[in-house]
């Protein structure tokens, strides 16, 4: 026993909340108590209700045949197939709608950042009414303005028929621009054209193979190799010269007017186009301010030390600016790449058929399972966004200084 | 953490369905009005007009009924829903009737849980074209473009019509009426399917109603009626019979105008249904005895009310054909009121 003059004090039940040795955890607990009974409360209430209307939580209806048709098809899909099957369609459509989103947002996003730090007074003024208009105007407003542009200023199908037509194709009569969409050639993978790929991937390889050997050299002896032109002509001259060789494998189905639409070739549809270069238009305003917010926050003693070796203002901020601003622009580059993702569900406006129109829309009308679809849907959007930032983080950790 | 709110969540969305009590004439009674989920806008089934009025053939059922509760025809919300929300809206309590052209079918009136109250409008399902596309038969319609309103039965009609004709088409997916008549006439498709009621409808307020063709065949049976939540049968009756009593009232001769005129008469059956004579069946189902009588006087009988939102005095010019009463060839037939 030690000697203080403070009496061993005997736990009572009163201390939990007034002793500051037991109150944080003691209300940490009452918290989480509290926090599961409402939690209970609410599912209970749920099932309570449901089963008031008579509803039970199902998800057979999943394998039953849906009976509508979806225009946009990544996958093999009738009318003759599963809920489950749209649903997946549905899926693809949204991923493919994220992933050109977030391609076309980011590469505009870059440029309009740095470009906003322009020194030219008409560029910089014009990159901030862009990023301005964008990011304060409602993303369904951009859908939909975009949309109706395409629909209503560009031409019929029928406008391209008769030996005087009111529209052209272009290009070569290759590419066709509608009000239900633009049409572009599809290729066709003849014989042989695997060979093509092939060596494509061997070109690229090549290059890859070259841009590294040529960052040794610089980073050993501070000389720039010409890298630029000789990867363009390993990109393109084995390619052609196979091309050739193999007796032309790869053809091009031109699209073509039959009936009262064109036939044939790649249909790229007005929804689609809408709905991701609406989102990647706003999404990129946002990515915009964050590149310029990451290149501010470099120091400018970097630059002055840079230019003051002799660098050129492009290379200062190719190797020396971007590099280090990339470790401030990632982290919040994820959360708008999610938005844009999540923002997809608006597809409905123009009658994209994303996982929201089918599942969460055809189907759940047609099955009136609300609650089972709406908590898919939900469980959907949660995986891919969790997938989304942790793939980006774990690219993330690469660039971080790494602390020693 | 992210998955308890994600669970959070769930329960939110569950509240959402609400607690909906089972005796739905008690709310409407406590609440001093009737809620109806109509359409957003369907012109002659539920539209608003010029002077911020809501008309139309569906709004004029939901006035009969309140008519019959309050007896006072104005005495009704209108809830404008669109085809994705409505049974939603309805299983949630949101609207106690909703008479929204909706589509009797076995899975909406069994795996839905709903009750239809009856028939209202046999319809069918048909395409309008633009004249100068040349097309006078839904059988050339092979590899068109198709707009159509996503969430109703008219989507699988299509899908099983262009598969037993062996043609193709392109659905362009759009969320009501309006969107879809929007995007017909841009162009974005060839042609405008619906229940063929709402083409006519629509085809006399678009600009040109003459460069529009509404073509000849009709590929569904739609029978559109007025429905209510499963569980209460009470409500049920009330709404059911409220449409009987305008079929019935038109095939004796009663309208707005010569309902007061009846009580001479030596039909027991009329006397019954106006309350006039000395029984009182309508406490059957907890009604005051002139509830029917309030139902007919507000907007008429059920020739009156088509005649004033579908017909010529509407300027659709729909043809009572099918709708017309059995007694002068149509098929509208009500159960006897005894």
């Amino acid at each position: 026993m030690s000697s203080s003059s403070f009496p061993e004090e005997k736990f009572r039940w009163g201390m939990l909340l007034s002793d500051t040795r037991y109150r944080g955890t003691s209300l940490q607990v009452i918290t989480f108590i509290v926090f599961v009974a409402v939690f209970f409360w609410l599912v209970d209430n749920t099932l309570k209700n449901l089963a008031l209307l008579g509803k039970d939580v199902s998800f057979d209806f999943l394998w039953i045949r849906a009976g509508y048709d979806i225009n946009q098809r990544l996958i093999p899909y009738t009318n003759d197939s599963t809920h489950a099957m749209a649903a997946l369609v549905g899926i693809l459509n949204t991923l493919l709608c994220a992933f050109v989103g977030c391609i076309i947002a980011t590469i505009l996003g870059v440029f309009v950042g740095i470009l906003r730090l322009s020194k030219n007074w008409i560029v910089a003024k014009l990159m901030s009414v862009y990023i301005e208009g964008f990011r304060n105007v409602p993303v369904l407003l951009w859908i939909v303005m975009v949309f109706a542009l395409l629909t209503e200023f560009t031409p019929a199908p029928k406008a391209f028929k008769g030996a005087n037509p009111e529209a052209s194709m272009f290009l070569f009569d290759s590419i066709a621009i509608t009000n239900r969409g633009t049409y572009f050639p599809a290729p066709v993978w003849g014989e042989g054209s695997i060979w093509l790929l092939i060596v494509f991937f061997l070109s690229v390889f090549a290059v890859l193979t070259l841009k590294r050997h040529s960052t040794k050299v610089k980073r050993a002896t501070g000389k720039d190799l010409p890298t630029f032109w000789i990867s363009i002509l390993l990109l393109v001259a084995p390619v052609v010269a196979v091309y050739f060789f193999l007796g032309k494998p790869i053809t091009l189905n031109y699209p073509f007017l039959k009936g009262f639409n064109f036939k044939e070739g790649i249909h790229l549809r007005n929804s689609f186009i809408a709905l991701t270069l609406a989102l990647a238009l706003y999404t990129s305003a946002f990515i915009a301010e964050i590149v310029r917010a990451g290149i501010l926050a470099i120091s400018k003693g970097q630059t002055e030390a840079a230019a003051s070796l002799g660098m050129r203002p492009n290379k200062i901020m190719n190797l020396i600016i971007l590099p280090q601003a990339l470790r401030v622009i990632v982290p919040p580059l994820i959360s708008n790449y999610l938005n844009l993702t999540k923002n997809s569900s608006l597809a409905i406006a123009v009658g994209y058929m994303d996982v929201r129109g089918t599942l969460g829309g055809i189907t759940l009308n047609q099955t009136g399972r609300e609650l089972e679809s709406m908590l898919l849907l939900m469980g959907f959007y949660l995986s891919v966004s969790l997938l989304i930032s942790s793939v980006i983080n774990f690219y993330n950790r690469s660039f971080q200084i790494v602390v020693r | 953490m992210k998955k308890i709110s994600f669970l959070g969540l769930v329960a939110a969305v569950g509240l959402t369905a609400g607690m909906v009590s089972a005796a739905t004439l008690d709310d409407v009674k406590a609440r001093g009005n009737l809620n109806c989920g109509v359409s957003g806008g369907a012109p002659g089934f539920a539209t608003v007009d010029d002077n911020g009025k809501n008309v139309g053939f569906d709004v004029d059922y939901c006035r009969a009924l309140a008519s019959a509760i309050f007896g006072d025809p104005m005495a009704v919300k209108f809830v404008p829903l669109t085809s994705a929300v409505r049974f939603t809206a309805l299983a949630a309590g949101e609207v106690d009737i909703l008479a929204r052209n909706t589509t009797w079918t076995y899975s909406r009136d069994t795996d839905l849980k709903q009750t239809f109250l009856g028939v209202n409008y046999y319809d069918g399902q048909g395409f309008m074209v633009k004249k100068d596309l040349g097309v006078s038969s839904t059988l050339e319609l092979d590899g068109a473009t198709v707009c159509i309103q996503v969430g109703t039965t008219t989507e699988l009609n299509l899908a099983d019509y262009f598969k037993e004709n062996g043609m193709s088409y392109e659905p362009v997916p759009t969320a009501d009426n309006a969107e879809s008549q929007q995007q017909y006439l841009a162009g974005a498709c060839d042609t405008y399917t619906t229940d063929a009621s709402a083409l006519h409808g629509t085809r006399v307020n678009l600009e040109n109603p003459d460069d529009h063709l509404v073509l000849p065949e009709i590929i569904s049976k739609e029978p559109l009626g007025p429905l209510v939540r499963h569980g209460d049968d009470q409500w049920a009756d009330i709404g059911r019979w409220v449409l009987n009593a305008l079929v019935i009232a038109e095939e004796k001769g009663i309208t707005q105008a010569n309902i007061d005129s009846w009580k001479d008469t030596k039909d027991a059956e009329i006397h019954r249904l106006l309350g006039t004579g000395d029984t009182d069946i309508l406490a059957m189902m907890g009604m005051p005895k002139n509830a029917l009588y309030n139902a007919i006087k507000a907007g008429g009988n059920y020739g009156e009310i088509f005649e004033n939102n579908l017909g010529a005095t509407s300027g659709i010019n729909i043809e009572r054909g099918v709708n017309a009463s059995w007694t002068k060839g149509g098929i509208l037939y009500s159960p006897p009121f005894r």
